[in-house]
C-alpha cells in the first residue's frame, strides 16, 4: 500500500487517492486535423514500462487536487511527485 | 486418568484449575496451558484424522506451523470457529473443543480404509479419479469427500463479535520478541524512536525464555535469567509500546503491515462478552525489524506420522515451558545438536531418553555433556520404520552408508512412546519475502536466508540464520547499530558462552531398504502428501516447485506448508538432480496465519457494511408503504403497493394516474452539479455534444456527455440560472464519476478556463410533478407564479417561494407529461413532499417510484443511460443524431464519431420492439434473432427495457439490434426457453410523437 505525496497535503494513505494512467498525454488540440491512427494513438495506446514510468494521480478522497507521479514500476518506489502542468525531474527523463 | 504433568514451572498457575471439553469428554488443565499442553498433561497425542488416508495424526509443535492439531472450537451457530490450531489457543473455563477431521470419531472411522487402498490415491489423485463419471459429482463423490475431508464447519449465523481497526504509525516496528527482537527494540526505543514490539504468544521471550541448561550462559547466568531481566527493562521505556497475543497477518509496501491482536480469545465465555475479541492493527512503520526466528524441521522417513512423534524442541517446551512430559520413554532423532538441548532437559527430568544421529559423530560440547550423563547415542544411524497405531509404541533404526544414500547392516528395534525429531531449523523469511524481498540459499545448512530489501527493513536472529546465541547477540546488535544509524554500546561486554554448534546432516528423504512405493514418507502431514507423491509428480513430468506444489497439494493446507516446503523442494532438487537454490520456493503469501473474517471486516457490518443514502423524503416513503430500489448508495422508493398489490398492478396504476391526472416523484437523487465562472459556457460547450453559448439565462437544455471514445457517458438536464451560473443534473448513479470527469478536464486539459464545480446533490431536494394536472397543482403551491406557457414555458426556469423559502422550479420533463420540478433546500424537502401531496389531494396527485419513472419514459423512448447504453452505444447508435453539434469544432468525443468503426452502418442500433401478441412482455436482456433455422444462430441484438403500458394497453420494449435503424417493421425472433417470441421493429417512441402532453 503506497504512502503517496500529495503536492497539496502531504503524505497520505494509497487508498485516498485514485490513479489516472500514463501521465504527460496531452489532448490534442485540433482532434479534428487527426487522421484515425494518430487519434487511435492518442485515445488508446498506453506504455507499460518496467522501470521508471510517469503517472496522473487524483487524491480524490482529500483535496480532489490531479497531480504528477514519477513510480519505478520494478519496486513500487514513488520517486518524485509533482503538480499538473509542471515538467518532469530532469532527472528522471 | 493418566498425568504427565511432571513438575511446576513458573508459566503454569497450578492454583488455577480450568475445566475443558474436548470430543464430549472433560479433562482438567491450568492457566497458562493451550489446548495443545492440557490434552498432553491428559495423555492425549491423537487429535483427528489425516485429509486423504484418514490415518491416525497426534500434536507435532507447540506453534503456528502445526498441521495435526486442527480443532472446531463451540458449537454454537453463531460462534463456533473451525481450523483453530490447539497449540497457539489458550485454555479458558468452559471451553469446548473437537477434533475436525475424524467423522465419525477420532478412534475408528470410515475413512480410515483409505489407508489400505492409499496405493489408489496417487499425486494428483483428485484430478485423475473423481473425474468420471460426471453424474457421480452430485451424489457421490462430493457428498463423501465433503464428509470426509475434515475441513471443519462454518457458522451458520452472523458472528456476535465485535472486531475492530485501528491505525498505528511508528518509527519503528519489530516482529518478534526473542532475544534479537527484545534486543532491537531496546535499542531503537532508547534512541528515542516511537518503536512498537509485537510478538503472537501471551508473553515475551521467544524460545530463551524457557531455556534452562547451565551450559548456554549469558554474563553468567541462565540465558532465560538474563531475557527476563531484559523484558524487564524494556518494559520501563517510554517511547516502546509491547503488543503481545499479536501476529503480524501481511506487510505490504511502503512498509505498511497488518496484525491481528486477539484481545479475549483466551477469556471464559462470561468474560468476553460486549469486549472486542480481536483487533487488526494498520501499521505504518518508518522501518521494520524482522526477528520471527525459525521453526524446527521434520524428518522424513516411514511411518514418521504416527502421534507422538514431534518435534524435539516441542517435546522441550512441553516439558521446561508447561512442565508436561510427551512421554516416558523418548527417542529423539536428529541431525543436529539442537535435540541434545532436549534430551538433557528431559534427562534431568527424569525422563528416559536416547538419541539416534544421523551424524557420523560429533563432538560439540553440548555432546559431551550428554554423554557424560550416559544418555545413549546411536551416531550414524537412521529411523526406518515406526509402530503402533494410534500412538508410537516401537521403532526401527538401521546405520547409514558411508554416502548416506543407503542403510547398512541389522535394524534395530527399539521400543519408545514418543519420538522427537529435529532436522535442523528453518529460518521464517515469510515476512521478508511478502515485504518483496529476496532469498539467497546457503549451502551449509541448506536454508534459505534474506537478501535483498525493496523495503526499509532488516532480518536478524534466526529468521536470518544466525542459530547460535553468540551469532544472534553479536550481529543482531551490529546490524541493528547500522540500521537505525545509532551507536549503542548496552551489549559490548555481554559475555555469552554457547555449548551447541551448527554443524548438521542434512538428508531430505532418508533411505530406507523397502521400496519407496511401499512406504509412507509424509512431508505434508495437514494436506497428507508423502515422497512418493513428490517423485510421482516429478516422474509424470512436473518441473516447476509451483506445479508439483499444486499437483500433489504439499503445502497447500491451512499451514501453507510451514513444516513441509523446504523437503518437497529438496526431494525435487534431489531427484531431478538439480541444486537446491536455483529451483527457487514457492510464493509466501499473506496472511502469514489465517485471519478471521471478523477481523477482516472489523465494525464495517451490517447497517455500516456500504453508507446508505436517504432523500430528506425518505420517511413519507417508509410511511407510506414504498418498495425500495437501490439506485448506486441511495435508497429510491420503487413503487407503492396499496392493499396488497403486487409490483405490476402498483405500477400500471402509477402509471396511469401520472397520465391521467398527476403523479409526484422524489427525484433528489439525481445529481446536481453547480458550475460558475466566466468560462461556464464555454466550459459545457466542451462538454456536452449540444451548443450551449445561446442558450438564454433561465432556460434548461437536454445534453448528452461522452466519453473521449465517443461512447453515451451520462445525460441530464442543465439549467441557465444567470450569465456565469449554471446547474447541471447528472443521473443518480453517475452524479460522482460526471463530476470527477470534469474536475479532470478542468485541472489538466483545461487549467485556463475560469470554472468552478460544486456538488450540490445533497444541498436540495426535488419533487418532481408531472401530469396534465399538475399545472393546477403548482398554481395551488405558488398562487403567485405566473404559470401560462408564455411566462413559463417548457424548458424554462423560474424562482420561486413557498411561503417565504426560495424555491427553483424547472419546467422539464421525463415522462412526456406537461411536468415541473421542483427544487428546495434539502432541510426543507420533507416539508415541501407534504405539502405538494396536500394540494395534490383534489387531483388525486399520485407517489410513484423508479419503475413506474421507467415506464412512462420508455413509452416515450427515452433512454436511460446504463439500461439501454453500455458503453458501446454513440449518439447515433441511439438514434439521437439531433444532439450532436455540427458547427462545433471540439467536444469530448466529437473526434471519435467519425472513426472507422463508430460510422459503420451495422453497429447495434437503438429500436423499439412491438410483441405480435400485445399481451407478451419481453424479458430484459433477452436475446433477438432473425432466423433460428441457421446454426449457428446469429444474434442481433438485445432487449434493453421491456414494460407492459397500461396508456396504450399493450407491451413495449427498446432494444439494441444490428443495423437496427433500417429494419422498421421488420419481424424478428426473441427465442425463450420454452418458444420463440415474434415481434416487430418499431420506433422508439411508443407515445405522443407530436410532443402535445408537453403542453396540455
Ligand atoms: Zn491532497
Amino acid at each position: 500500500m503506497f504512502l503517496i505525496n500529495c503536492p497539496f497535503c502531504g503524505e497520505r494513505d494509497q487508498s485516498e487517492f485514485s490513479s489516472g494512467g500514463e501521465a504527460h498525454i496531452v489532448r490534442p488540440k485540433q482532434p479534428t486535423e487527426l487522421s484515425d491512427d494518430e487519434w487511435a494513438e492518442y485515445l488508446f495506446m498506453r506504455k507499460n514500462i518496467k522501470g521508471i514510468q510517469f503517472e496522473r494521480w487524483n487524491h480524490v478522497h482529500g483535496c480532489r487536487k490531479w497531480f504528477n507521479v514519477v513510480r519505478d514500476t520494478s519496486n513500487d518506489k514513488i520517486l518524485s511527485v509533482y503538480k499538473m502542468g509542471e515538467k518532469p525531474p530532469v532527472s528522471y527523463k | 486418568m493418566p498425568n504427565y504433568r511432571i513438575h511446576k514451572t513458573e508459566y503454569i498457575d497450578e492454583t488455577k484449575r480450568v475445566s475443558f471439553k474436548y470430543d464430549g469428554k472433560t479433562y482438567f488443565g491450568y492457566e497458562g496451558d493451550t489446548l495443545a499442553s492440557a490434552l498432553l498433561a491428559n495423555g492425549i497425542h491423537l487429535v483427528g484424522r489425516s485429509f486423504k488416508y484418514h490415518r491416525p495424526r497426534g500434536i507435532v509443535s507447540c506453534g503456528a506451523e502445526e498441521p495435526n492439531a486442527i480443532c472446531q472450537i463451540g458449537s454454537k451457530k453463531d460462534l463456533t470457529e473451525p481450523n483453530v490450531r490447539a497449540t497457539e489457543l489458550e485454555l479458558y473455563e468452559g471451553l469446548e473443543a473437537s477434533s475436525q477431521n475424524c467423522w465419525p470419531n477420532v478412534k475408528f472411522d470410515i475413512g480410515g480404509i483409505n489407508n489400505f487402498i492409499s496405493p489408489l490415491i496417487p499425486a494428483g489423485f483428485y484430478y485423475k479419479t473423481f473425474m468420471w463419471p460426471k453424474s457421480f459429482w452430485k451424489k457421490v463423490y462430493e457428498p463423501l469427500i465433503r464428509l470426509s475431508a475434515g475441513l471443519g464447519k462454518s457458522p451458520t449465523e452472523p458472528d456476535p463479535d465485535i472486531y475492530d481497526h485501528k491505525y498505528v504509525h511508528y518509527d519503528v516496528l519489530v516482529i518478534g520478541g526473542g532475544v534479537s527482537g527484545i534486543i532491537a527494540a531496546k535499542m531503537a526505543a532508547k534512541n528515542n524512536l516511537k518503536t512498537l514490539l509485537v510478538d503472537d504468544k501471551k508473553i515475551l521471550g521467544g524460545s530463551t525464555i524457557y531455556q534452562n541448561n547451565e551450559s548456554i550462559k549469558i554474563d553468567n547466568k541462565l540465558s532465560s535469567e538474563w531475557l527476563k531481566n531484559e523484558i524487564q527493562e524494556i518494559k520501563k521505556l517510554s517511547n516502546l509500546t509491547i503488543k503481545t497475543r499479536t501476529s503480524i497477518a501481511a506487510y505490504h509496501g511502503y512498509n505498511f503491515l497488518l496484525a491481528k491482536e486477539n484481545l479475549t480469545d483466551h477469556l471464559p465465555e462470561e468474560k468476553k462478552k460486549n469486549k472486542i475479541r480481536q483487533r487488526l492493527w494498520k501499521i505504518r512503520a518508518k522501518k521494520v525489524v524482522i526477528a520471527t526466528g525459525s521453526i524446527e524441521r521434520p524428518l522424513v522417513f516411514n511411518n514418521n506420522d504416527r502421534p507422538g512423534i514431534l518435534l524435539s524442541n516441542s517435546i522441550n517446551k512441553y516439558l521446561d515451558y508447561y512442565g508436561v512430559t510427551c512421554g516416558e520413554n523418548i527417542i529423539l532423532f536428529t541431525n543436529n545438536d539442537s535435540a541434545y538441548e532436549t534430551s538433557i532437559s528431559l534427562h534431568k527430568k527424569g525422563i528416559k531418553n536416547l538419541i539416534v544421529d544421523l551424524r557420523k559423530s560429533a563432538s560439540s560440547e553440548i555432546i559431551k555433556q550428554a554423554e557424560s550423563l550416559g544418555i545413549k547415542i546411536y551416531f550414524n544411524h537412521v529411523v526406518t520404520n515406526t509402530f503402533g497405531y494410534r500412538k508410537i509404541n516401537s521403532l526401527e533404526i538401521m546405520k547409514l552408508s558411508e554416502d548416506g544414500n543407503t542403510t547398512v547392516g541389522d535394524k534395530i528395534k527399539l521400543s519408545c512412546d514418543c519420538l522427537g525429531m529435529s532436522g535442523g531449523w528453518t529460518p521464517m523469511v515469510h515476512m521478508h519475502t511478502q515485504s518483496g524481498g529476496k532469498l539467497d540459499f546457503r549451502n551449509e545448512d541448506q536454508v534459505f536466508l534474506p537478501k535483498e530489501n525493496s523495503e526499509d527493513q532488516i532480518s536478524v536472529g534466526s529468521c536470518n540464520g544466525d542459530f547460535d546465541l553468540e551469532n544472534i547477540i553479536d550481529k543482531t546488535v551490529n546490524k541493528i547499530n547500522k540500521f537505525l544509524d545509532i551507536d549503542n554500546q548496552d551489549y559490548q561486554d555481554t559475555n555469552i558462552i554457547c555449548s551447541k554448534e551448527n554443524d548438521k546432516r542434512n538428508i531430505w528423504l532418508l533411505p530406507n531398504k523397502i521400496p519407496l512405493g511401499k512406504t509412507k514418507c509424509f512431508i505434508d502431514f495437514q494436506n497428507d502428501s508423502t515422497a512418493k507423491d513428490i517423485k510421482l509428480a516429478l516422474k509424470e513430468g512436473f518441473r516447476s516447485i509451483e506445479h508439483v506444489k499444486r499437483y500433489t497439494t504439499t503445502g497447500m493446507a491451512t499451514d501453507q506448508g510451514k513444516l513441509s516446503n523446504m523437503h518437497a523442494l529438496g526431494i525435487i532438487a534431489d531427484t531431478a538432480g538439480v541444486k537446491m537454490g536455483t529451483l527457487g520456493t514457492t510464493t509466501f503469501r499473506p496472511p502469514f496465519t489465517p485471519l478471521t473474517f471478523g477481523t477482516i471486516v472489523g465494525r464495517n457490518v451490517g447497517k455500516f457494511f456500504e453508507v446508505v443514502r436517504k432523500t430528506s423524503m425518505h420517511e413519507w416513503h417508509v410511511k407510506n408503504n414504498a418498495e425500495f430500489e437501490n439506485v448506486g448508495q441511495w435508497k429510491r422508493p420503487w413503487y407503492y403497493p396499496k392493499n396488497g398489490e403486487n409490483m405490476h398492478d402498483a405500477v400500471q396504476r402509477e402509471s396511469k394516474a401520472a397520465r391521467d391526472s398527476a403523479g409526484i416523484l422524489d427525484a433528489s437523487t439525481l445529481g446536481k452539479i453547480d458550475i460558475q465562472g466566466t468560462d461556464a459556457s464555454e466550459f459545457l460547450n466542451r462538454v456536452y455534444t449540444n451548443a450551449w453559448s445561446k442558450l438564454a439565462i433561465g432556460k434548461c437544455r437536454y445534453g448528452l456527455m461522452l466519453n473521449e471514445d465517443g461512447m453515451v457517458y451520462d445525460d441530464g438536464v442543465t439549467t441557465r440560472i444567470s450569465e456565469n451560473h449554471y446547474l447541471m443534473t447528472t443521473t443518480t448513479g453517475g452524479a460522482a464519476n460526471v463530476l470527477s470527469k470534469l474536475e479532470d478536464y478542468l485541472q489538466t486539459e483545461w487549467p485556463e478556463l475560469d470554472v468552478y464545480l460544486t456538488s450540490v446533490t445533497d444541498h436540495y431536494s426535488t419533487a418532481s410533478i408531472c401530469g396534465p394536472n399538475s399545472k393546477k397543482i403548482l398554481n395551488k403551491l405558488f398562487p403567485n407564479l405566473d404559470l401560462s406557457d408564455e411566462n413559463f414555458p417548457h424548458m424554462s426556469f423560474k424562482e420561486a417561494k413557498l411561503e417565504n423559502i426560495n424555491c427553483r422550479i424547472m419546467r422539464i420533463s421525463f415522462t412526456g407529461e406537461l411536468s415541473y420540478e421542483i427544487n428546495i433546500e434539502s432541510k426543507y424537502g420533507h416539508s415541501l413532499w407534504k405539502m405538494c401531496i396536500e394540494a395534490g389531494k383534489e387531483f388525486n396527485l399520485t407517489p410513484y417510484g423508479t419503475e413506474t419513472m421507467h415506464l412512462l419514459r420508455a413509452e416515450k423512448g427515452f433512454i436511460i443511460v446504463g439500461q439501454d447504453t453500455d458503453g458501446t452505444m454513440t449518439p447515433s447508435d441511439l438514434q439521437m443524431d439531433w444532439i450532436v453539434s455540427k458547427k462545433k469544432y471540439d467536444f469530448i468525443g466529437k473526434r471519435s464519431l467519425y472513426r472507422s468503426d463508430t460510422i459503420r452502418e451495422d453497429r447495434k442500433q437503438l429500436v423499439g420492439l412491438l410483441t405480435d401478441d400485445p399481451k407478451e412482455i419481453l424479458e430484459e436482456g433477452a436475446q433477438i434473432v432473425s432466423d433460428i433455422k441457421s446454426k449457428p444462430i446469429d444474434m442481433l441484438g438485445h432487449v434493453t427495457s421491456s414494460y407492459f403500458s397500461p396508456n396504450l394497453n399493450k407491451s413495449i420494449a427498446l432494444a439494441v439490434v444490428r443495423s437496427g435503424k433500417t429494419m422498421k417493421g421488420q419481424k424478428l425472433i426473441i427465442p425463450m426457453e420454452n418458444k420463440n417470441i415474434n415481434v416487430t421493429v418499431s420506433d422508439t417512441i411508443f407515445l405522443d410523437k407530436e410532443n402535445k402532453r408537453l403542453n396540455a
